[in-house]
């Protein structure tokens, strides 16, 4: 690491005040520090005796995504390699044809939905472009901002950008990545000055523009998978599409989705990259539990949310709506409600401050989940807007527990 | 009573005044500073459009309505006074507003000095109107107006309180130079009108 050390520190004088590239210092410092630990101590106000920094904090947040990244690799070349599978041989090379194929051919490892490496490889050519292009894109706005608004370039945005493609169908376009990443990232946080001035989730507030803009890449049941015209329903999708009577036979069934509850755990079905594996946000949530990086009064707080209002309508039942007959413990394999749930809702600058609050903040985010999948039939899926309804009551809730703690107090010190 | 719940639910959040409809928007960007102001008028929209709302609905139903006359006589029964809408439940709302105004002045006088000019203000509220505009269109019964009065301005209260909440927050951020005051206040309502979205589409 030395060289590094010793090239950082030859031009640094460049970057400082009165130094030719002085106006790009932004970019220099964020390089800097990302490598290395700063070796400034705090200047103004405020002494906080912690080593916890916002670098730590998001770096771990980054080592708690690693399950799911990997997951999302492999499951999405599960998925593709699995229908080529099901194609006659001629078919397969013509769905398949295009630069990944010729990587493919190159490295010499065939379409074998049972071989870890080639669903790991194969869907890592769907995986790293998308985020890619997202960090690129992302990043170019990140500094841009901070080099015109002199602030410094936070490690925040790379959570942000790992997020993001996580979010999102293996076959969306690359030109879509960016432009929502831009909006999300544009409006969702710099408007408002940066990491931690925002109150939308930046990675989601993407999301949600590309959702209600494009809805054509991101919704139905051809985007799941990353094969040409290959459909595949997600469980949520199938679902809500299916007869009354039937149960949840539509994912279950042999004529339907035919999915055990395991395997929508594990996270071997369709769906939007990261989500579908509740075992890998489990695997992130413990680590960031156990780092206190995450907020587990929150992660509690959706949990009950979720489960009771799920368990409460699986109870009351339905005679015209299918959704009614899911019953909670597969409301949280399927869709992104884990990830939602561990990644999403515990940022710690969009969701609510005091203790109190984040039980309210989770189980409202809990409950609005359940009640968009439920009743909305415009909606499938409902966590991103759930979170995103959540982030926008937080501040209220907060001055709500504040001003009950200060009421409290008052008339305890009255006596 | 399922019907009035669903009412009830569909005026509150599914056809949010400010967030689906943008009704309100003069004193929804002006008075959402900080929650308490915020909180104060949220309660005297709720109020007066608890009051209004279903008076104008006695009004429209038994004087305007095309028919609605015929218990004065034979010859009103084809007598359609519609066109004297407007101006009678404007007229409506600027008398409650009135008396509400009084009524504040009397007996809460720090609110109806943080109101100040938004209180007579709320008369040309186009929230207000609004509701009584959308009772009209759908031709509800008395029962129905005041659960649809109560719930629309139960959510439009919410929604500025939301607001008022995220402002008071946002007092931390570093806006741009150029945005800063109405704004980011546009870009903020914009944003929180795509977290409303997610009530879209329920039918009830």
């Amino acid at each position: 690491m030395k060289p590094i050390r010793n090239v950082l520190d030859r031009v640094k004088p460049q970057f400082e005040r009165g130094g030719r590239l002085e106006r790009l210092y932004p970019l220099y410092e964020a390089l800097d520090t990302f490598l290395y630990t700063p070796g400034e101590v705090t200047s103004q106000a405020s002494h906080v005796r912690d080593s916890l920094d916002m670098k730590r904090m998001m770096g771990t947040v980054v080592v708690a995504l690693i399950p799911c990244i990997v997951m999302a690799m492999w499951n999405t070349g599960y998925q593709a390699n699995l229908a080529l599978d099901q194609l006659d041989p001629e078919a397969a090379a013509a769905s398949a044809a295009g630069w990944r194929d010729s990587v493919m051919q190159l490295l010499g490892v065939g379409y074998n939905p049972r071989s870890m490496l080639s669903n790991l490889l194969h869907g890592a050519l769907y995986f790293i472009p998308v985020f890619l292009v997202c960090n690129m894109a992302g990043g170019f706005w990140e500094v841009l901002f901070g080099v015109v608004r002199k602030h410094e370039i936070n490690e925040g945005f790379l959570v942000t950008g790992m997020l993001f493609p996580l979010t999102l169908p293996p076959t969306i376009p690359l030109w879509q990545v960016a432009l929502g990443i831009s909006f999300g990232v544009v409006f969702g946080k710099e408007v408002f000055g940066g990491t931690g001035r925002n109150f939308l989730n930046p990675a989601l507030t993407a999301r949600a523009y590309l959702y209600f803009a494009h809805p054509k890449f991101i919704t139905g049941d051809t985007v799941w998978t990353a094969v040409d015209g290959y459909t595949a329903a997600t469980p949520l999708g199938a679902q809500a599409i299916a007869p009354v009577q039937t149960g949840i036979t539509a994912i279950t069934g042999a004529e339907g989705l035919n999915f055990t509850w395991l395997q929508a755990f594990l996270g071997t079905i369709p769906g939007s990259m990261g989500e579908t594996s509740t075992l890998a946000c489990l695997l992130g949530a413990i680590l960031l539990i156990a780092t206190g990086i995450g907020s587990w009064r929150i992660m509690a707080g959706v949990l009950i949310g979720s489960m009771s209002l799920a368990a409460l309508l699986n109870y009351l039942g339905s005679p015209t709506n299918p959704m009614f007959a899911m019953p909670a413990h597969w409301h949280l394999v399927v869709g992104g409600l884990a990830f939602g749930l561990v990644f999403m809702a515990t940022d710690p600058v969009s969701a609510s401050m005091t203790e109190t609050g984040k039980w309210y903040y989770g189980a409202l985010i809990g409950a609005m989940t359940i009640l968009i999948r439920v009743i909305n039939p415009a909606f499938p899926e409902g966590i991103m807007l759930a979170i995103l309804f959540g982030n926008v009551f937080a501040p209220l809730i907060d001055y709500t527990v504040v001003q009950a703690n200060i009421r409290r107090r008052l008339a305890r010190n009255a006596a | 009573m399922e019907h009035y719940l669903s009412l009830l639910l569909k005026a509150v959040f599914v056809e949010n005044l400010a967030l689906a409809f943008f009704l309100g928007m003069c004193t929804f960007l002006a008075v959402s500073k900080n929650v308490k102001t915020a909180m104060g008028l949220s309660l005297a929209v709720v109020v007066i459009q608890t009051i209004t709302v279903p008076a104008n609905n006695l009004i429209y139903q038994h004087l305007l309505k095309e028919g609605a006359l015929s218990w004065a006589g034979e010859s009103f029964t084809s007598a359609d006074l519609t066109f004297l809408g407007l101006i009678s439940y404007i007229g409506v709302i600027a008398a409650m507003v009135q008396i509400l105004e009084m009524a504040l002045d009397r007996y809460f006088p720090a609110l109806y000095n943080t109101l100040g000019i938004f209180l007579p203000l709320i008369t040309v509220n186009c929230a207000i109107l609004g509701g009584t505009l959308f009772m009209v269109e759908r031709d509800y019964n008395f029962a129905d107006s005041v659960v649809f009065g109560f719930g629309s301005g139960l959510g439009w209260a919410l929604a500025i309180c939301a607001l008022a909440g995220i402002r008071e927050k946002m007092k931390y951020s570093e806006v741009p130079e150029g945005l800063r005051g109405l704004g980011i206040t546009f870009i903020t309502v914009g944003l929180m009108a795509l977290a409303f979205m997610s009530f879209s589409g329920i039918q009830l």
